[in-house]
């Protein structure tokens, strides 16, 4: 009879939290990545950058000039550093909130707005709601609202690669709310058991909509499920960028040596709504919201990087005016586009077009219309 | 060479990943053993076990890990062991696969064929039996097809595979080993989005596909004996359906007479009738009837009730006839 043994014995509780940044600013000589200082203020500038738009999409959202906005305040950090640490060939499988991560790669501002308004020049045809893009170029999957559903996505995709002996490692984002989901669970099991090279990027929040994150699980933490995958679990301060690169990139690295699968839990908070449509108010208290502005990543890398004397207040001002005007301009330009031609919502239902869409096309066209807008 | 569905299947497969190392197999016990239908065997000993692949026992790890396969490049054919078992892959499917070359504008697609056993006939009870077919026909971006013979489902199988759009792929479990027919050794393709004549006839059209064709035959020749003389239809492709040889046929009979295993209400029959009468209304003689399974979870025991059998389908036929 075989017996059941475990290979190790884990506490849990002891899974300690990567982490570089002390509350001074200063970077922990023994975990430092001692990255370029320039890299350091790219990404700097990418994750105030990526807080501008969001603050201003949030804006027009108000402003009722676009539908929707899925904001991602305070987990800057754990998205663009990320981003930064895998290879430009590596695959993103996102969640809804990592629009960071696409900017990183250079998604330009016009291609996102003509997302925002779901104009005739969006990529998708206006056929998703706002903050649902997609970009095969910048190996960037498309964005889904259920939840989880990307993780066996980028677990199939470096499976594939795997199969055929190309060096591509995946990263997946998701919430601690996703890891409830049931792909969640396939797709770290499927991984661990086929040893895939997929880096599985928990964003622990804190919250999915108006659930607390003890509300998802008993376990001491999230990045201690992976050890029951018998893949690696580490847990990172995702408020540290320099903390979530270097445990990133010591994930892709390891996955590309065929070594397997990393799941990082990164310890972050969603400092706005889940959504445009969410009060978080009504959930959580002021004084919560408050201890984690202190923590603020764009804060704490900004203290580091003004120690370093890389980054100084005109640096700060004249990058704001920059992504003001830029703002300004693709917004005024995306607004002034028309919306999508009727027949592309019958394109790309299928490769070609079947008879019954081509007969419901026409009959929309022969038919009365509705008025212009909403 | 005569052969039975089962090695039709195996044929084409075998045959495809020979001529395509991008085409792999993944799912439940479809390596060793080469599937609970064998319909795999001896391709892993072929091509080893990174192109049939033995998956954890997930639906939806397995068509969630296809979709990403897919999006790579590869033409991934997972295999769901029963259609029953289907449901827990059902957001994958109907949420991802068929919207992700809509939601993407096109930029991403998933070519996949998720192959899939269905239908009665083999004492499943409620779990190995199920005829779900309606469910994907409803959703936008699948191809769905039901061969209902091993000649077939190879060419049909084949034109699957190297489609551009996900497909469905049922096989009616209940012919795998009961009909065998002659099938070429060569490749050879059957288009998807056709079906056929299968016995032409001048008094009422029936329409059947997978198991129940036979059935469908078998009450056609009974009916011949009472001096009704059907046209019987297989669609082969359920989705994009042949509206123009269902709709030339029924101009002719006047009289249509649909037959399908699932459950009568919101079952693929009904959108059959609907169509017909939008498009052959003047033609008619006689309402459209529908001969199905009952609106119940598909029983046990009383499978030969449930099952719409030619005992069912030959009164139908007569009614209708001489409505």
């Amino acid at each position: 009879m075989m017996h059941y043994v475990p290979n190790r014995t884990v506490d849990l509780t002891q899974l300690g939290i990567e982490r570089v940044l002390g509350p001074d600013g200063r970077a922990d000589p023994a975990h430092d990545p001692r990255l370029d200082t320039k890299l350091v203020v790219r990404i700097y500038e990418s994750m105030l950058r990526a807080r501008l738009i969001d603050e201003r999409m949030l804006g027009l959202q108000r402003q009722g000039r676009v539908g929707f906005h899925v904001g991602f305040r305070g987990e800057e950090a754990a998205v663009i550093a990320s981003a930064a640490a895998l290879r430009d060939t590596d695959w993103i499988f996102p969640c809804y909130r990592e629009l960071g991560a696409l900017l990183w790669r250079g998604f330009s501002l016009e291609t996102y707005l003509d997302n925002m308004y779901g104009n005739a020049d969006d990529v998708v045809h206006g056929r998703q709601m706002p903050d649902h893009y997609t970009s095969k170029k910048l190996c960037y999957a498309s964005v889904s609202s259920p939840i989880g559903t990307q993780i066996t996505h980028a677990v199939g995709y470096a499976w594939a690669a795997k199969l055929r002996r190309e060096d591509v490692v995946t990263a997946t984002f998701f919430g601690e709310g996703g890891t409830s989901s049931s792909d969640f669970h396939a797709g770290l099991n499927f991984a661990g058991v086929y040893k895939v090279p997929t880096v599985f990027l928990c964003r622990n929040n804190r919250w999915a909509i108006s659930t607390s994150a003890d509300k998802q699980t008993a376990s001491e933490s999230f990045a201690g499920k992976a050890i029951a995958y018998g893949i690696k679990g580490v847990r990172c301060d995702g408020n540290d960028a320099l903390a979530v690169y270097r445990t990133v990139q010591e994930a892709v690295l390891r996955a590309s040596r065929g070594e397997g699968p990393t799941m990082i839990e990164l310890l972050t908070y969603r400092l706005g709504g889940h959504s445009t449509s969410d009060d978080p108010k009504v959930y959580r208290t002021d004084e919560e919201v408050e201890s984690w502005q202190k923590q603020d990543p764009i804060l704490r890398l900004r203290r580091h990087l003004e120690l370093l004397g890389a980054w100084h207040e005109q640096d700060e001002k004249q990058l704001a005016a920059g992504v003001d005007s830029e703002l300004k301009q693709h917004i005024e330009a995306a607004e002034r586009k028309p919306q999508p031609e009727l027949s592309s919502g019958f394109d790309d239902v299928y490769a070609e077009r079947p008879w019954h869409l081509t007969e419901q096309l026409e009959a929309i066209q022969n038919g009365p219309r509705p008025k212009r807008g909403h | 060479m005569e052969m039975t569905m089962v090695q039709a299947l195996n044929q084409a497969l075998r045959g495809e990943m020979r001529r395509d190392d991008r085409v792999v197999l993944l799912g439940e016990d479809v390596g060793k053993i080469g599937g609970v239908f064998r319909v795999t065997q001896g391709l892993q000993a072929e091509f080893g076990g990174d192109r049939v692949i033995d998956t954890p026992l997930s639906e939806c790890g397995i068509i969630g890990t296809s979709i990403g396969m897919a999006m790579y490049g590869l033409r991934p054919v997972p295999e769901i062991q029963f259609a029953d078992f289907i449901y827990p892959a059902f957001d994958q499917i109907v949420n991802e696969a068929a919207k992700y070359r809509y939601r993407s504008g096109g930029e991403h697609t998933v070519p996949m064929v998720i192959r899939t056993p269905i239908g009665g006939g083999i004492r499943g009870g409620h779990y190995h039996s199920q005829s779900p077919e309606s469910l994907f026909i409803h959703t936008a971006g699948l191809k769905v097809v039901c061969p209902s013979n091993p000649y077939d489902a190879k060419g049909l199988l084949l034109s699957a595979i190297r489609d551009p759009d996900p497909v469905i792929f049922f096989e009616p479990k209940r012919v795998y080993r009961a009909a065998r027919m002659d099938v070429p050794e060569d490749e050879y393709v059957l288009p998807l989005g056709k079906a056929k004549v299968v016995r032409q006839g001048e008094h009422v059209t029936l329409i059947a596909w997978g198991a129940m064709l036979y059935e469908a035959l078998a009450a056609a020749e009974e009916a011949r004996q009472k001096g009704v003389d059907a046209e019987v239809i297989d669609l082969c492709t359920l989705w994009p359906l042949d509206i123009d040889t269902l709709v030339e046929s029924v101009k002719r009979t006047g009289r249509v007479v649909i037959v399908h295993e699932a459950p009568k209400t919101c079952g693929f029959g009904a959108e059959l009738v609907s169509l017909i009468c939008e498009k052959a209304f003047l033609s008619l003689e006689a309402p459209p009837v529908r001969v199905t399974g009952w609106d119940t979870p598909f029983p046990y025991s009383l499978e030969n009730e449930y099952l719409p059998l030619a005992h069912r389908i030959v009164p139908a036929l007569l009614q209708t006839a001489h409505y």
